[in-house]
């Protein structure tokens, strides 16, 4: 039975996280890091187990019982995926390792075939390097030229000189959907418009996004939208790569080997379809089983109450650290609304490093450094932040501990 | 019975660390800038922001003085100014050689207690693998500086952190 309730249980989720009884030097875990990976329900850890337990062969392989139920299991977690997203076809969805994996596999096979001397990439000043160093890569291989669009002091993408970033010249539009550092929710339909209005791609970075809101791939009309199992409950080693299946026809295959084929003779080869084209070699398709797990587990709890339940909680944590006080500088849009469950903050006489050992005393476990998004870094002008964040399992006690433990660490380190 | 380690055991010893490397970050001792310097080196790691700039004055194969200033985290400005108590007065060769105790205590070896003195301190650190480059920033600089390197170096390069 469907809870039909508007608000998240969250008393019965956390029962479904073994690690949250976890212990950290003397207190009772609170992790705040699920940007950077998520914890795991007992429902997919069981999935995964069960698998190797009961299920375990190669898939696409053998006409032999096992092989056949692992390939149902595996195309299974496919049809979920795209039922997830609302892509048109289960042939739109590739598995990866990772959304980092995605990204390069676009700007390589995508890239190669398609960018020319002169050719423009446009990224934003607020992307994670995955969706910043391929570019670079494949812009430099290709004669191509990066470009950024700037980000406000408030956190957004700076649109006002947009029509002069997006022109004929550009070739590919790629930007993150939710910032894993501001936590800003970008106006992807506006850009999808933009870049298709002048014949350009548009690409979505969706691993802050399809964790944390509703995605709909129909609606979007983005031509790919890259994210990464572990960020959504699921295992690791996993990612996803959705694309439009009349680009995915087009794009040349990127990696060789075994699976991908049709025919291999000594004069070249032919390769199979979309998806299979791209995914060459054994996929990870114990931990792909286990990612249905963490779909199913997501859909129950309803993608809509999920995004209610960060926007309530992100708007405590906002309001319990500006009463903090001064000294301490909110990175990213005032109003939760407007942004994912992500609070990146600075201290001003505490070094990030010193505010997350502290932390961690207190059991604490948030994350401190670039975040994997130098570029942005440098325009908020800092060499680091602090990083809370929170998902399905955090509650307005956890936001509570982050500040008592803020507290002490302003007792600790407060110079002058 | 460490700083960084926080855990149960030994809490008065956690507790006088603790207060040592806060007590050397809020109040850094030789905190300036020696002019003119026989060596003078900075060293920054643009990943985390700490900077720590080293001057020294050599007379007769001994460190006359030393001095630092810099910016960062707790555990890079208090290593720097617990180093330049530790070596100030030392021939450049023992100076080396605490240099090289250092390494291997941050680097989770076993040392002679006796002999790194307050330095102990920072033993901690030495689980906590980011931060490993934070302590050994101050004792880099001055290894370099002593081997005639001088200017702006950034060390940023060879740091592991990292991660979304
Ligand atoms: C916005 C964003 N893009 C890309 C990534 C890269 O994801 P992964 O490390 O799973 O490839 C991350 C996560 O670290 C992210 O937050």
């Amino acid at each position: 039975m469907p809870d039909q309730s508007q608000q998240l249980n969250v008393e019965a989720i956390r029962g479904d996280f073994p690690i949250l009884s976890r212990v950290i030097n003397g207190n009772p875990l609170v992790y705040l890091d699920s940007t950077a990976t998520s914890q795991k329900p007992k429902q997919v850890i069981d999935t995964l187990a069960d698998f190797y337990r009961t299920s375990n062969a190669n898939v696409h392989r053998g006409i032999y019982t096992l092989s056949e139920e692992s390939t149902a299991a595996y195309e299974g977690a496919r049809d979920k995926t795209t039922e997830f997203i609302n892509a048109s076809s289960s042939s739109e969805i590739i598995f990866t390792r990772n959304t980092t994996e995605s990204l390069n596999l676009l700007a390589f096979a995508w890239g190669r075939a398609n960018l020319n001397e002169g050719d423009e990439v446009l990224v934003t000043l607020m992307e994670h390097h995955s969706n910043i160093v391929p570019w670079h890569m494949i812009c430099a291989e290709r004669g191509a030229i990066l470009r950024f669009i700037p980000v406000t002091d408030d956190g957004l993408l700076d649109l006002t000189d947009i029509e002069t970033l997006i022109t004929e010249r550009t070739k590919v539009v790629s930007f993150t959907h939710v910032s894993n550092v501001l936590g800003t929710v970008n106006p992807v339909r506006e850009l999808v418009d933009r870049a298709h209005a002048v014949g350009a791609i548009a690409i979505v970075d969706g691993a802050q996004g399809a964790p944390h809101v509703a995605v709909d791939m129909r609606e979007m009309d983005a031509d790919f939208y890259v994210f990464s199992s572990h960020k959504m409950l699921g295992p690791t080693g996993v990612g996803v790569l959705y694309g439009k299946r009349a680009l995915l026809d087009e794009m040349p295959p990127f990696l060789g080997g075994g699976e991908m084929i049709m025919e291999v003779r000594e004069d070249g080869f032919t390769w199979k379809d979309p998806p299979w084209k791209f995914e060459a070699g054994t996929p990870n398709f114990a931990d792909v089983v286990a990612f249905g797990a963490a779909i199913d587990y997501l859909t129950e709890l309803g993608m809509d109450k999920i995004r209610q339940h960060e926007i309530e909680i992100t708007d405590y944590a906002l309001r319990q650290m500006r009463s903090l006080g001064e000294g301490v500088t909110l990175h990213g849009p005032p109003n939760a609304e407007d942004r994912g469950g992500v609070v990146s903050f600075a201290i001003e006489t505490i070094h990030p490093h010193d505010i997350a050992q502290t932390l961690d005393w207190e059991g604490v476990q948030i994350r401190a450094g670039h975040h994997c998004a130098q570029p942005l870094m440098r325009r908020l002008n800092v060499p680091a932040t602090a990083r809370a964040s929170f998902y399905v399992y955090n509650t307005n006690e956890d936001v509570d501990r982050l500040i008592d433990a803020l507290k002490k660490a302003g007792e600790l380190f407060g110079r002058q | 019975m460490n700083f960084l380690a926080g855990s149960e055991p030994e809490p008065h010893f956690d507790q006088l660390y603790r207060e040592l490397i806060l007590d050397h970050y809020r109040l850094p001792r030789n905190n300036r800038v020696l002019e003119p310097a026989d060596a003078d080196l900075t060293q920054f790691n643009p990943v985390c922001g700490d900077e720590v700039r080293l001057t020294a004055r050599i007379r007769d194969g001994a460190i006359e003085d030393i001095a630092f200033v810099g910016q960062g985290c707790s555990i890079s400005q208090s290593s720097a100014s617990m180093m330049t108590e530790a070596i100030r007065g030392r021939s450049l060769e023992d100076a080396s050689t605490l240099a090289s105790y250092f390494r291997a205590m941050i680097l989770g070896e076993d040392v002679d207690e006796a002999a790194m003195g307050d330095l102990m301190s920072l033993q901690g650190t030495s689980r906590y693998p980011t931060r490993v480059k934070c302590a050994i920033l101050a004792w880099d600089t001055l290894q370099k500086a002593l081997g005639g390197t001088s200017g702006r170096e950034d060390v940023g390069s060879s740091d592991p952190d990292s991660g979304g």
